[in-house]
């Protein structure tokens, strides 16, 4: 579930953003000990600027250690005109090869394909939807920068992220410098790791190297970090307390039994049946036990599990919670439920095993 | 009988219950049965007789004392070894049928071999059969045992206390059962199987005819032999 919804993140997102850094405002006559100059100073304005060099900057990027791809792209904003209709948008400038390693929006293509010859774009559907355009379809884009350009809808991708889906366009590189009047120039680079966890670390790593600002996907997303380790340890709690509770209902099943049988265990023990035997005959029960629960329980799970999924849906029709069942969980499940029946039988086994005879037949 | 050393050799067997305020139920116990003898333990309640059974069947272990069963003494066993000595010496009859009740009597009669073995041999099913028809249930093997009248369930576990031919077979009130008619049956097919086979057996009994009925009558008052009468 954890790791889905990850995936789910960051399959719309690249692990760490690179950006030039903000332009810091710089007084213009430095203070000194002696003097005391009164001065104001603001925040200075962020431009779109192009990252220095951004060749050589990809380049060292892919020579770290863990970084498995960058791509570099001018993001801008900017506004999707359709007749009336006017959406503010991100554009997305970049280079198909490289960016398909970052996100492989392909897979998420849902019209036409991703094309981006000269005068192609390819959108998220809600913002096709807002503009009323499909496949083939012709709309004008304005930069922030003052350009614009008549452009023709290729294919249309839902990432289920509903912002990104409402305001997506891309383009090649080669068109948003022309947009944005940066000839040559890129203004993010976004770089793809092997460890996603690592991104962190290796961001700051970047930043150091290249001077740029580096974003990873854990501080944008700090938030949903924060919730889905809260979420998997709270999960992992819920598990280890229904195994608990499992092994107890199996334990006290059998140690009923052993007490119910304990008459008919003290005739076995007297007849010469060992106490290994038993002893033997109760670790099944409890493995049997834990089998059967484990298989019946398997089938309803995946029942219901997938009843969940396909009644609790996004806006768009993706589901909330994608359910994964594989042979592999049951495998496991049934394996860990057969493992926990053996060994809640230990203690209700032992006892049995343990029973003297003479008094079990006595008052059994 | 060729063979003439005891079945049962007891000596100075003491038992006492409890940490802190020590009970003796047994208090030097010493007894010999031979082989094909059809003994009778008797004893008013508490005198220490069904003790002295667990401890004889090898269920209980005494305090101190030896019990030498068909030559060996069960001192030092450990219990692995007293099953096993259970399994192959010794069958019992308890006071009440103890019985299986999910199986059939055939499967209740082959038990020993069960769990001896894990799984019994055909040479066993073999007897366990005989052994039926010998007890007048050959048409009765497969039925449950708890489709059986009482008298019948008696002699399934008469049967089955028999089927491994042990050296002494322990029964513990065979008859305590309030129908005098299938008491006498029960009675009637041990003394059969003791004559027939040379079967020793030891029964704990309170009924008088019973013990009228047994070669030698033992009786136990305050865990002690009082008198011991061959008849």
């Amino acid at each position: 579930m954890l790791a889905q919804q990850i995936d789910k993140t960051l399959g719309s997102q690249p692990h760490i953003t690179l950006r030039v850094p903000r332009e810091e405002p710089r007084p213009l006559v430095a203070s000194a000990s002696t003097t005391a100059i009164a001065h104001s100073m603001q925040e200075s304005p962020q431009r779109l600027r192009s990252i220095d060099q951004w060749p050589r900057v990809i380049a060292a990027a892919e020579r770290m250690e863990g970084v498995t791809a960058a791509s570099p792209s001018i993001t801008g904003a900017g506004f999707a005109v359709r007749a009336d209709a006017k959406s503010p948008i991100v554009v997305h400038g970049l280079e198909p090869e490289r960016f398909l390693r970052i996100i492989d929006i392909r897979r998420h293509l849902i019209a036409g394909h991703f094309e981006l010859e000269a005068g192609d774009v390819v959108i998220g559907f809600k913002l096709a939807k807002d503009l009323g355009v499909g496949v083939g379809d012709k709309l004008r884009v304005e930069s922030s920068e003052g350009g614009d350009d008549l452009v023709t809808v290729r294919g249309i991708f839902s990432l289920g992220n509903e912002g990104v889906d409402a305001t997506w366009l891309l383009t090649s590189l080669r068109h948003a410098q022309a947009l944005y009047a940066l000839p040559g120039g890129v203004t993010t680079i976004e770089l793809k790791v092997a460890d996603v966890f690592a991104a962190e670390r290796i961001a700051r790593d970047v930043a150091g190297t290249t001077g740029l600002r580096a974003d990873s996907w854990m501080t944008v997303n700090a938030d949903l970090l924060a919730g889905l380790s809260a979420q998997s340890s709270s999960k992992g709690l819920i598990q280890f307390f229904v195994v608990v509770a499992a092994a107890l209902g199996i334990a006290s099943v059998l140690i009923v039994s052993v007490v119910q049988k304990s008459r008919e265990i003290g005739i076995l023990r007297a007849v010469g049946t060992p106490s290994r035997r038993i002893l033997l005959v109760f670790l099944i029960q409890g493995g049997v036990l834990g089998l059967a629960g484990s298989a019946v329980g398997s089938g309803l799970g995946a029942v219901f599990a997938k009843l969940f999924e396909n009644l609790v849906r996004d806006p768009s029709g993706v589901p909330r919670f994608p359910v994964q069942l594989g042979l592999p969980l049951f495998g496991f499940s049934v394996a860990l439920a057969t493992g926990v029946g053996l060994v809640s039988a230990v203690i209700p086994a032992r006892r049995a095993s343990r029973l003297d005879p003479a008094t079990a037949i006595r008052n059994g | 009988m060729v063979d003439r050393a005891p079945v049962l050799v007891i000596e100075g067997v003491v038992k006492e219950y409890g940490d802190v305020a020590r009970t003796r139920a047994l208090n030097g116990v010493d007894l010999v049965v031979g082989p094909g003898e059809l003994t009778a333990l008797i004893g008013p309640s508490g005198s220490g007789k069904s003790t002295l059974l667990n401890i004889i069947g090898l269920l209980d272990r005494p305090t101190s004392g030896r019990v030498v069963l068909g030559g060996k003494d069960t001192t030092d066993l450990d219990e692995r070894e007293l099953t096993t000595m259970r399994a192959h010496v010794l069958g019992f009859i308890f006071q009440f049928h103890n019985l299986l009740s999910a199986f059939t009597a055939l499967e209740n009669v082959m038990l020993p071999a069960w769990g001896d073995r894990g799984a019994p041999t055909r040479e066993m099913r073999a007897a366990a059969e005989d052994i039926l028809h010998a007890v007048g249930l050959a048409d009765r093997m497969h039925y449950r045992v708890t489709n059986l009248s009482g008298g019948q369930q008696q002699r399934v576990a008469i049967a089955r206390a028999l089927v491994h031919r042990p050296a002494l077979v322990l029964a513990d009130e065979p008859t305590g059962n309030p129908d005098t008619a299938s008491s006498d049956e029960v009675f009637a097919l041990m003394r059969k199987f003791n004559r027939e086979l040379g079967t020793t057996v030891l029964v704990v009994t309170h009924d008088s005819r019973i013990a009228d009925g047994c070669d030698r009558v033992v009786e136990l008052v305050d865990g002690r032999v009082r008198s011991d009468h061959a008849r």
